[in-house]
């Protein structure tokens, strides 16, 4: 008898019906790939399909820490105005005379800094992640708007945009950056312990403090790291677009948890992969993409991404229901 | 032995105190008046008085709606744009229809605003979308709505009747319209929240949604409610708004929903429901409109702002839950000796 359900549980269940979330996202990947080039004879052209990227390579490196972040069961509402923040300061510093490369590491030590104050908050002071982060976006937001008002820096030299716009062979310097780091970062999350207490940490927080794994020290280095990432999207961001305002990146968080979310990591923690991050990632910037090519302007977009993350959620939860009322 | 948990002297009174987190915000806006009222005495001037309360009376509707969402333990994103999607419809159906009455104009956004907290929570409660992600999503959808509804175009003060304008200018007694709007949902929710059955269910299910549960509360049917309630109050604001500012524009109360949350924290709602009060979202919202009035008067850059805001908000939940430490120690203390 509880063999027989065992089997049906298994036939009907969600993860044997589309095997992995990943392969639903695979699944989803090809028919907006097909839809899209029925809309445009070029977009298979290999030129366009790495060109394509350009859109939301910055989203997509914010998204490698955030999965860590959200596999550990906490949340980063900070990264965008954290990358403001950075950014506008390494700006401004280079628009005072100091040499870009200089800035920019300026930059990247102040995204790291604005990472660390939220995971001291959340570690020392025992802060829930939600709340120190709601208050860092707002603050960090806050820095760059006092430091530059409604003013822009441009007139970045081209061997800093080349970060931005440039190409290594036929490949995108941001796409090159995004996969060294995605490599990175799927290593250490599917194959080194530091990974494993990653799980752990979303998993039970209370029972890995118990087992003796250094909770804080971890969620410290996670939140530090996706400070200075933040900080690194935001100079490719403003070599790509050739300035930066305070009002930059307005609202990124939002979409780097969406596709984060879509990917299948659990917004309660322990749980989710790197690759069905990536896949969910490229998955809304060719749907951005098609739209883009149909001309479907970008408030009407986010319909669709909104859509898309309540259903990704909703489908699984239907079809456990659907099974169960085929196995009674 | 066991001593009574009620001591007496100074001490007990001192927690006593203490325990009511309003007080704290209370001193710190205290302060905050003092401070400013030094720096420009046209602080107390009754026009700038006025002026506060008008600022602060739609965030108060708003984070009043999010407050109860916050108690049952989930929360509403979808505020901001919500609000911007009623108030564009209803601006639209005014402008091209002068004769709706203001008070229909009103009833009709709070219509809107019920059916857009309806899905919100049908969501959340039948389809078991976590409440961030589930608001998440709609934040995104409505506020694109607003767009495919307006097709990016603006309602404009010459657009509306006078009528409708005066919804939120008029003022009875010298009191202006907003601010009595914002004063009754304020005291129907108090009342609500404190005295009717449902209101109570609301702080049990956020206290512990498994033992309402066990208890016979309806949680998925109260979670549901709030999510209309919180639909109806941004529907509420939404129409208050377009009135107020004579203008429906697509990208109208962008970011308002962390506002509310921060109304709401500041004035001590705990985000992982069961505690908070109504008494302290007001002080909350009061705290945010002082700021910003604040930061006019001593004509310190309002890029201030939002960096004040931020920074009042993590110094609010540090000295909260400083607060709550303590007295859970004195409270184990008490239990052990």
């Amino acid at each position: 008898m509880t063999s027989k359900t065992r089997i049906l549980q298994k036939l009907f269940s969600p993860a044997t019906l589309f095997l992995h979330w990943e392969w639903l996202l695979v699944l989803l990947l090809i028919v907006t790939a097909a839809i899209n080039t029925t809309l445009s004879p070029y977009f298979l052209n290999m030129r366009n399909l790495v060109d394509m990227t350009f859109n939301f390579m910055e989203k997509s490196l914010i998204a490698l820490p955030m999965t860590f972040i959200i596999i550990s069961g906490n949340i980063d509402l900070s990264v965008a105005s954290n990358l403001a923040m950075s950014t506008i300061l390494m700006s401004t510093s280079f628009q005072a005379g100091l040499n870009i490369w200089l800035a920019t590491l300026l930059g990247l030590a102040i995204g790291a800094l604005g990472g660390l104050i939220n995971g001291l908050f959340i570690t020392k002071v025992k802060l829930p992640s939600l709340i120190v982060t709601l208050g860092t976006y707002a603050l960090y937001r806050g820095v760059a708007f006092v430091i530059l008002g409604d003013r822009a820096v441009t007139g970045f030299p081209s061997r800093f945009t080349y970060l931005g716009y440039g190409y290594v062979g036929p490949v995108t310097v941001p796409l090159v950056i995004f996969a060294i780091l995605a490599i990175l970062f799927g290593f250490s999350l599917h194959r080194t312990t530091f990974g494993r207490f990653i799980y752990a940490i979303g998993s039970n927080e209370e029972t890995c403090r118990y087992t003796g794994i250094a909770v804080d020290r971890i969620k410290i280095i996670l939140f530090t790291l996706s400070g200075l990432v933040s900080a690194l999207a935001g100079i490719i961001l403003t070599a790509r677009i050739g300035s930066a305002r305070p009002n930059i990146a307005l609202g990124f968080e939002l979409d780097v948890i969406t596709a984060v979310l879509l990917g299948g990591v659990s917004i309660f923690g322990g749980e989710g992969t790197m690759h069905g991050v990536i896949l969910a990632l490229f998955l809304i910037g060719m749907t951005r993409y098609g739209m883009g090519l149909r001309n479907v302007p970008g408030q009407i977009q986010i319909i669709v991404i909104g859509s898309l993350l309540i259903v990704a959620i909703l489908l699984p939860q239907l079809l456990r229901r659907l099974s169960l009322r085929v196995r009674i | 032995m066991k001593e009574p948990i009620r001591g007496s002297g100074y001490i007990s009174f001192f927690w006593h105190i203490a325990n009511i987190r309003e007080v704290g915000i209370s001193v710190f806006i205290i302060i905050l008046i003092a401070v400013v009222s030094i720096r420009s005495p046209y602080f107390f001037r009754v026009e700038n008085l006025r002026d506060i309360l008008l600022d602060i009376a739609v965030l108060a509707i708003v984070a009043t709606g999010q407050t109860m969402v916050i108690l049952t333990r989930n929360i509403d994103l979808s505020v901001g744009s919500g609000l911007a999607l009623s108030g564009m419809i209803v601006g639209m159906s005014v402008s091209s229809n002068w004769s709706i009455s203001p008070l229909l104009a009103l009833l009709m956004g709070m219509g809107l605003g019920i059916i857009l907290g309806s899905f919100n929570g049908v969501v959340v409660t039948k389809g078991h979308v976590p409440p961030i992600i589930a608001t998440l999503g709609t934040l995104s959808i409505y506020r694109g709505l607003v767009f495919a509804v307006s097709g990016g175009a603006w309602v404009d003060a010459a657009e509306m009747p006078e009528s409708f304008k005066l919804l939120s200018r008029n003022t009875v007694l010298g009191i202006p319209n907003l601010v009595l709007f914002a004063a009754s949902v304020i005291i129907i929710s108090y009342y609500f929240l404190n005295h009717t059955r449902t209101g109570r269910e609301i702080y049990a299910v956020g206290s512990n949604p498994g033992a309402a549960r066990v208890a016979g509360i309806p949680v998925d049917r109260i979670v549901f409610l709030v999510y209309v309630l919180s639909g109806m109050l941004f529907g509420m604001g939404g129409v208050l708004w377009v009135s107020r500012y004579a203008s429906a524009q697509s990208d109208s109360a962008m970011g308002f929903e962390l506002q509310t949350v921060a109304a709401a924290v500041v004035g001590g709602v705990n985000i992982f429901g069961g505690s908070g009060t109504i008494a302290g979202v007001l002080l909350g919202s009061f705290l945010l409109g002082i700021i910003t009035n604040a930061l006019n008067l001593v004509r310190i850059s309002p890029f201030w702002k939002l960096a004040m805001q931020g920074l009042v908000i993590i110094l609010a939940v540090v000295f909260y839950t400083a607060i709550s430490r303590r007295l859970q120690q004195t409270l184990i203390v008490r239990r052990v000796s």
